[in-house]
């Protein structure tokens, strides 16, 4: 039967919420009552059936209202969308690894018929029927990063691998957690993560590039973010802070429940073939307070992390203002009982 | 799965005889459909078994054919008399239809799209990352022009199939006429954006990058094709003092996939040597680590207490891990 693709909005009147299956599936980041950064990366392995790691790119009930939330960002500001003149080869691999596993993934709702280089793609929920000649150009309305990623949910940035180093070249961002991807082109690793704090020091990301930098074709990997969003919209960007920075006053014990999301991006790392390229999809998932506190675990152990999370990172991410608004409501779902260890609800 | 370990399943579609050392062979995928996409510059590793259940030998070859053709992949091998008998086993031992395993395709040798120009250097059978990566930048209209030395004109592997290709943009040098390479004139002509890439014996490497940096190359754009031997090494054995357990680390597995399939499930989350989490103490041990991983700081890889099971390794009489 497929996906119920819901018709809602991230941004003017919010209609955006999750089902209750999509509820249960949500990839709650925290497998222990505190955090700190650290390299959690892993090998991207398919996961539980229902899960969001059941297929390796994943597409859920958002989908088309995402499309078409991303397809107004970018008729507002078309740098949000950039590659720099030698990423094209790499823009057609994504292409490929985005329609290959959208279609293998959901037949239901994606085809992909290739004919040599004549390629035929059906996208039904978005009711695109695209026939096409793989590396051609002048066959696609876009170019093909542009292309496939207007029909991708989430973040995608490509990274070109040179001088032991990722230089972040080409991507599309228009779901972003407070970054640039205008302000980030060409810079590589280091440079684009300088404003992460404490990380540097605890050799996070000089371990993390070694790893990154021996990612082979076929042995993706993946790792977990976090951060939280007031209202549930995708385009926080620093471009448009004029437009979310001040819901960040809005936020009263009354309302938590509805206006205040946790915001988990699920990122991997795959090696793209034909340019050794690689690429970095950013896939962001958020839930309601009311939402997430249908799990009792989830709330419990939500309210300890935020209460003891280091002020640097708190402030890095942007909560100072809410989090004891937040912490005080979440409090009432701590009945001070053990969590059980690992992601799952109870 | 565990990282280093995805495989493919090929039969040998064809062997071709090239010339008097050189033998080239072609995998098609035993299931059907297509091999992965891969880059010019890439290689795969084979294994080559002497029979059913033998403990395979691991080697390194290009991919020659072209990154457009995915129906199948082909490497050129040389047959090497002295060396570990990889060669050997390739030209002696495999025959169209047989079924064997290769990695997929890794690229340690890619080209810079970025480069106005690649200036490609090859010596002997270093030619083979160079045809699948002429073939790549002439699909896509890349300016590429490649110098070619070799010892006889009887030896010149794909000297003849390359100039019929591409012409005036190759230059075949034959050591036995006494021609060679004019490197520091050819360098010094180049236009600004040009990137060089060698693939040869170690002295042609090593000549080709030193008269660059000396005539003022930046290193970011010489680019050379060595081979990291796979990770895999010498079997060894270690003993698990929690748990009480005698095992023995194969050739292929990791410390880790060993001592995972005696039963014993210890953390782990990366399974390359960058996440911390298989961090393991050492309670004795008689030897010599190889340590792999970037976890570790010097100063605990030199103390010998302790190792990253996900990709280190032990040689020696005697290993006791804390596990
Ligand atoms: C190549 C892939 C990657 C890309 C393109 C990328 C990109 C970014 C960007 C753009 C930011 C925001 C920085 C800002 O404030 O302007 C960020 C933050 C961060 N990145 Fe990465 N990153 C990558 C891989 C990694 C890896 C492998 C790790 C660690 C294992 C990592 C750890 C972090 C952390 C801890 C933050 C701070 C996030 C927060 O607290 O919300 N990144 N990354
Ligand atoms: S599993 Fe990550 S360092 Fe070994």
């Amino acid at each position: 039967m497929g996906i119920q693709f819901r018709t809602e909005t991230f941004r003017d009147d919010f209609t955006f919420r999750n089902s209750p299956e999509h509820i249960r599936r949500f990839p709650f980041p925290f497998h222990e009552d505190s955090y700190m950064y650290a390299v959690n990366i892993e090998p991207h392995v398919p996961g539980p059936k229902g899960s969001v790691l059941e297929n390796l790119i994943d597409v859920d009930e958002h989908y088309v209202s995402e499309m078409a939330d991303r397809a107004l960002v970018l008729a507002e500001d078309p740098l949000r969308c950039q590659s720099l003149p030698h990423m094209t080869l790499a823009g057609w691999d994504l292409l490929e690894l985005l329609m290959t596993e959208q279609a293998k993934g959901y037949p239901e709702h994606f085809t992909l018929t290739r004919d040599g280089d004549n390629w035929h793609w059906i996208n039904r929920p978005l009711g695109i029927d695209q026939k096409f000649v793989f590396g051609d150009l002048s066959t696609l309305p876009y170019g093909p990063m542009e292309y496939i990623t207007r029909q991708s949910q989430g973040d995608f940035c490509i990274l070109d691998q040179r001088d032991g180093n990722l230089w972040m070249d080409a991507g599309i961002v228009t779901t972003q957690a407070d970054w640039s991807l205008d302000f980030d082109i060409g810079m590589n690793f280091f440079e684009w993560h300088a404003p992460v704090p404490l990380a540097h020091e605890k050799g996070v990301f000089t371990r993390a590039l070694k790893f990154l930098l021996n990612i082979q074709q076929g042995q993706p990997a993946r790792r977990l973010n976090w951060t939280m969003t007031i209202n549930p919209r995708l385009d926080t960007s620093p471009e448009n802070f004029h437009k979310w920075g001040p819901d960040r006053t809005t936020v009263t014990p009354e309302n938590v429940g509805q206006k205040v999301h946790l915001r988990v991006e699920l990122q991997s790392f795959w090696r793209l073939p034909r340019s050794n390229a690689m690429v970095f999809p950013i896939r962001c998932y958020l839930i309601k307070m009311d939402e997430l506190a249908t799990s009792k675990k989830w709330a419990r152990r939500l309210h300890r992390v935020l209460r003891d999370l280091p002020e640097e990172l708190a402030t890095y991410k942007g909560l100072t203002r809410y989090r004891p608004t937040v912490v005080e409501w979440l409090a009432k779902h701590d009945d001070g009982a053990p969590t059980s260890s690992g992601f799952g609800p109870d | 799965m565990s990282a280093g370990t995805t495989k493919l399943d090929v039969t040998v579609a064809d062997v071709v005889p090239v010339n008097e050392l050189v033998t080239r062979f072609h995998f098609r995928p035993t299931n059907g459909g297509h091999l992965p996409t891969f880059s010019g510059g890439a290689h795969v590793v084979v294994e080559m078994r002497e029979h059913e259940g033998a403990t395979p030998r691991l080697n390194p070859y290009s991919l020659m054919s072209s990154p457009l053709n995915t129906a199948e992949y082909t490497i050129s091998v040389r047959r090497d008399d002295v060396g570990r008998g990889g060669s050997l086993f390739m030209h002696r031992q495999v025959k169209p239809g047989d079924r064997m395993v290769i990695s997929y395709p890794v690229n340690l040798f890619s080209l810079d799209l970025r480069a106005k120009k690649h200036l490609m250097i090859a010596g002997g059978i270093g030619i083979t990352p160079f045809m699948a990566q002429t073939a790549q930048l002439a699909s896509s209209s890349g300016n590429f022009e490649l110098h070619y030395a070799c010892r006889t004109a009887s030896l010149f592997t794909y000297g003849d199939v390359l100039a019929e290709r591409y012409g005036k943009r190759i230059h075949l040098y034959h050591d036995d006429r006494g021609e060679k390479i004019e490197l520091a004139r050819l360098l010094a002509s180049q236009p600004l954006g040009t990137h060089l890439y060698i693939c040869g014996p170690a002295p042609m490497i090593d000549w080709v990058r030193n008269t660059a940096a000396a005539s003022g190359w930046p290193s970011e754009t010489v680019h050379y094709e060595h081979f990291s031997a796979p990770k895999p090494g010498l079997p060894f054995d270690v003993t698990l003092a929690v748990s009480d357990k005698k095992i023995r680390v194969g050739e292929q597995q990791s410390l880790l996939e060993a001592i995972e399939a005696a039963g014993v499930d210890p953390p782990y989350l990366c399974r390359g040597g960058v996440c911390g989490q298989c961090e393991t103490n050492v309670i004795s041990s008689d030897g010599k680590f190889l340590h792999n991983d970037h976890w570790l700081s010097e100063e605990e890889h030199r103390s010998g207490k302790k190792i990253m099971p996900c990709v280190s390794r032990f040689e020696g009489r005697s290993l006791v891990l804390e596990r």
